[in-house]
Parts: structure tokens; sequence; C-alpha cells
């Protein structure tokens, strides 16, 4: 029974089974989940059995559900204020230690180290840090006569506060990125800018930003999209409050599904998040798509 | 002449973004571990703390009682040892057909395998609760396990890295008339330990952390997983225990994934790294 080509050994249904243990436990735990949430998304249905199909009724009560409105704006406010600063800053770390110095060095692993924290570790840390009582701001405060901000509970500042904190938690995802394509750039080219006297910020318009510019649209995009997820900061530090102010898209999914254990409702709302994450992720591609049409027509 | 100037002015914004930058990400961290040192007394009164004292290890001890808290470890332990295991059984397989095999539709399975990427955890979470509801399967480890299993990135890491070996290793063993699974196991896995490192690693620090799926499945506080206990910890800390063991437990809790980041940090680079060639 031995194999009896070449042909037969590379290109038969058998060498299937070798990718079969994967996609049985994907289509079941990932592609199944989807899909059934989709359908679920279409009808009424909660938690102890009971469904009737009510075709788009969910998603027409979403748009007119005051909580789930101010849950979707607060998700976008938060990506809004994470993403550009995030991916500002990451990119300012990457140019100061894009170099072979110790100090480079030792920076780098710092500013990673808080990303591998988990989430309820991130939160203790932070909570005495923000708290007006005994936190460590509000330390700072008191040596400055000034009045501690109570900054987890003023709807003002909770949204911002939950942001720098998770700015502070994910710097070195994108610097790491950033670092990786800066140093895609032959050294060469950075030797030859030297003989021509090229000034700094010329090498900085003319072959740095070039060469990060694809990275950073990636980055921007891949960080929308991780950030449309928060879920645990607020969760933990401020329960979605003071009056909802906090709470994100995930919370609220979270609150509606398994604290009023309405699933259909529950579900659409988990499509909502989906096709945002999806928008999110195409964005690069398709500008990639039209801008390289535009060049086209420009040449032509 | 200005030149240079410039090139000095430059090099001082650099540092001093350095510094104030290196301040901001310690500076939390340090608070913590200094919250950890000062018994509860001091930390309940309210009154600033002095800098100079007294310190104490007390609420490190007091951690050492605490039987749940070991059983959390041994939770997490547990859980992220074998979803290490399964998602690089899982995905070298995987990787090796997609990568080195042909079989029909072999290129379609890939496309559909990569669009998963796109699905967040949390837009199934009401159907995946379902599954494991209608199993009775919450509240054991093979629940908090599983769901790990499907993300395919570990598929993709792994399909570029077979991808990637030169061709032809595998012929003189298949002149032999070695099996597709012996070329696999003998010849081409060994190639591939540096990305297995990489994406074990990773996956370790994936499954630590996660917080969402262990929040839904382990509502029994003997299954919970140390992140997950890290979160009940703090909410009930006061009537409980005190601040000052909460901020040890966050060190004791911080302090494995930080040892196993200074270890295998190059690993968790070229993990990351691996991923944007998407």
């Amino acid at each position: 029974m031995a194999v009896s080509s070449r042909n037969e050994a590379t290109r038969g249904w058998g060498n299937l089974l070798f990718a079969l243990p994967f996609l049985s436990v994907y289509v079941w735990l990932l592609v199944y989940p989807l899909l059934a949430g989709i359908r679920l998304s279409l009808y009424r249905a909660n938690l102890f059995g009971g469904e009737h199909f009510i075709a788009f009724e969910n998603y027409v009560r979403l748009f007119h559900d005051r909580t789930f409105l101010q849950a979707l704006g607060n998700s976008l406010m938060f990506v809004g204020l994470t993403v550009p600063v995030l991916v500002l800053l990451a990119l300012m770390l990457a140019l100061s230690l894009n170099r072979a110095t110790r100090f480079a060095a030792f920076m780098r692993s710092v500013v990673f180290a808080s990303s591998v924290l988990s989430v309820t570790v991130l939160t203790i840390i932070w909570r005495q840090v923000l708290v007006p009582d005994g936190g460590l701001l509000s330390h700072a405060a008191h040596l400055l006569n000034l009045n501690p901000v109570p900054f987890l509970s003023d709807q003002r500042f909770v949204l911002p506060s939950l942001a720098v904190i998770t700015v502070w938690w994910s710097l070195g995802l994108p610097m790491i990125l950033f670092l990786s394509a800066l140093q895609q750039v032959p050294r060469s080219v950075y030797e030859a800018a030297a003989l021509d006297r090229a000034t700094p910020w010329s090498v900085f318009r003319r072959i740095t930003l070039p060469a990060v510019m694809p990275a950073v649209i990636l980055v921007a995009a891949y960080e929308c999209a991780l950030q449309f997820q928060v879920f645990g900061q607020p969760q933990l530090l401020t329960q979605g409050g003071p009056n909802g102010a906090s709470r994100p898209l995930v919370l609220y999914i979270y609150e509606t599904g398994f604290n009023h254990w309405d699933i259909g409702y529950a579900a659409a709302a988990s499509q909502m998040l989906f096709a945002l994450i999806l928008i999110v992720l195409l964005v690069p591609h398709v500008g990639r798509w039209m801008a390289g049409r535009w060049l086209i027509g420009r040449r032509a | 002449m200005s030149r240079v100037r410039g090139r000095r002015v430059w090099q001082g914004l650099r540092y001093a973004f350095c510094a104030v930058m290196l301040i901001l990400i310690l500076l939390p961290l340090a608070w913590t571990v200094f919250l950890s040192l000062r018994n509860n007394v001091d930390l309940m009164r309210q009154a600033p703390l002095s800098l100079f004292g007294p310190y104490t290890l007390g609420n490190y001890g007091e951690l050492l009682k605490n039987r749940t808290l070991f059983r959390w470890f041994f939770n997490s332990m547990v859980v992220s040892g074998f979803s290490v295991a399964g998602v690089l059984a899982l995905s070298s397989l995987a990787g090796y057909a997609f990568g080195r095999l042909h079989f029909p539709f072999c290129n379609w399975l890939y496309a559909f395998v990569l669009m998963g990427l796109a699905i967040p955890d949390q837009s199934v979470i009401l159907t995946r609760h379902h599954i494991f509801s209608t199993l009775h399967w919450h509240n054991t480890y093979l629940a908090l396990i599983l769901p790990g299993l499907s993300a395919p990135l570990g598929v993709f890491l792994m399909t570029e890295t077979f991808r990637a070996i030169p061709k032809g290793m595998e012929d003189a063993a298949r002149l032999d008339r070695a099996s597709p699974f012996m070329i696999f196991w003998k010849v081409l896995l060994p190639q591939t330990v540096p990305a297995q490192a990489s994406l074990g690693i990773y996956t370790f620090l994936l499954s630590w952390n996660d917080y969402w799926w262990p929040l839904i499945s382990a509502t029994r506080p003997d299954m919970f997983t140390l992140t997950e206990g890290m979160a009940a910890a703090q909410t009930n800390y006061a009537e409980v225990t005190g601040m000052g063991v909460l901020m040890a437990e966050a060190v004791l809790a911080g302090l494995p994934v930080l040892i196993i980041y200074i270890a295998f940090q190059k690993h968790i680079v070229s993990a990351i790294t691996g991923m944007v060639k998407l």
C-alpha cells in the first residue's frame, strides 16, 4: 500500500487530514458561532429558550436605544482618543530608539514591558494612581496645593483617563512594528543621503517617512480594531459609569447578553461591532487600491 | 557649523523625550511596588505616605497563606500550558498542509482560514457561550482551553514558516518512500523550532492574560484563572484583605509574565513582526 507516485503523495485528499484538526475547531468555535450569531440577531431570544423570528427588528431597536447609541459614541470617542496618540508616540519612540546603543535596547524593553501585563493587573495599578483619596496623582496634587481630581467619577475625565491608561498599556506593539519597518531601510540609503549632505529634515521626509508610512497605516487600522474591543478597563474601573459615560460597545454587549439575558438583541449589537472592525481593517486595503488607481490615472 | 548645533538640539530633544517616557512608564509600576511594601494601617489612614517607611513584607507573607491564589495560579498554568501545546500542534499540522502539500481546494481553504483573523472574540461570544452551556462544559479546563485553539493566527504563522523552508528538503525522504507524516515529523518540523518558540510564548502570554472568555465561562471561584481572580480580588479587597495585600497580589500576578517577557523577549518580538507580513 505504499504511495504509488510522487504526484499522489503531494496532491491527494489524504493531505487534508493534516489541516482537519484545526479546521474542525475553527469551524466549530469561530465560524459557526459567527454565523449562528448573525442568525440569532434576527430573533427575539432570551437565555431560557423561546425564540421567534423578527427579522431586523433588533437592529431597528438598537438605533432607537439611547444606551446603545451612547455606547457606540463612547467607543468611537475612545478610538479617537487612543489611536492617534498611540501611533504618534509609538512612532516617536521608534525613531528615537532605532539605534544599537544599550540605552535604546533598555528603553525598548521597558516600553514593551507594560504590554505583557493583564488587564486586571493594569487596572489594579492604575486605580491606585487615579483615585482621589490616596492615589499617586492626588499625592502629587497635595504637594502642589491643588485639589485632587476625581478622574474616574467625573463624566468629563473618565474616557480620557481610560485612554491614558490604554496608551500606557499598548505602546509596545506599535513601537515594535514601526521599528521593524524602519530596519527594512538599507543603511546604504542613509549613507548616500549623508554623502549628498542632505539635511536631517529632508532625510526624514524623503527616506524615513515613506519607509514607515505603510506600517503607520496598517498599525492605525489594527489599533482601531483593537481599541473598538476595549472592555476590561471600563468594566473593572468604572463599570461603565458615571451615567454610562465610559460604557463602550463590548461592555454594552456583555451587559445586555449576560446581565439582562436579552441575547438576540445582544447578538445584533455584536454584529455592529463586527461590522465596525471589518470596516477599519478593510480601509487600508481599499485605500491602497484607490491610491494605485489614482497614480495610474495621473501617469496617463 | 549650525548643522552640528542643530544635530545637538535634536539629540537633546530625543533624550528628553525618552527620559519623560521612561518616567511615565515606570512610575505607576514603582508606585504599585511601593504600596505593596506598606502596611495596611498606614494605607487606610488617608494621610500622605512618607517615602521613608516603615516598610514591611507582611503583605507578601499574607499572600502565602492564601490558598485560592495558588489555586488560580495553578489553573492559569494548566490552561496556558495546554493552550500552548494545542495551538502548536494544530497550527504546525495545518501549516504543513497549507504550506507544503497540495489537496483539492487548498488555496480556498487557506483563504477561508485567514478570513477568521477579522472575527473578534467579542462578536461570537453569545453563541460560543451557548455551545458550552448545552455541553455542560462551563467551569471546566476544557472550556477554558478550547476557544483559544480556534484562532487562525498560529496557522498563518506556521504556513509562512513551512513555506519558507527551502524546496527539496523532503525529496530524499520521498525517494525513500517516507509517508507525508514522517516527512513532517522527521524532516520539516525540526526546521521550524524557532518559529514554534515564538508562537508558543506569544500564545502563552495571550492565554495567561485573557480576561474576556474566563470571565464568561468560569463562574466558580475555584475555576478562575489568575487573571480573572485578580478582577474578583480588586472589586472586593476592602472587606476581605486590604489594599496592601491587593497591591502585593498585583505584583505577584505581574511577575511571571514579566519574567517570561524578559527571558524570551526576542521570540515575542519575532512573533509580533511575523504578523505584519499579512
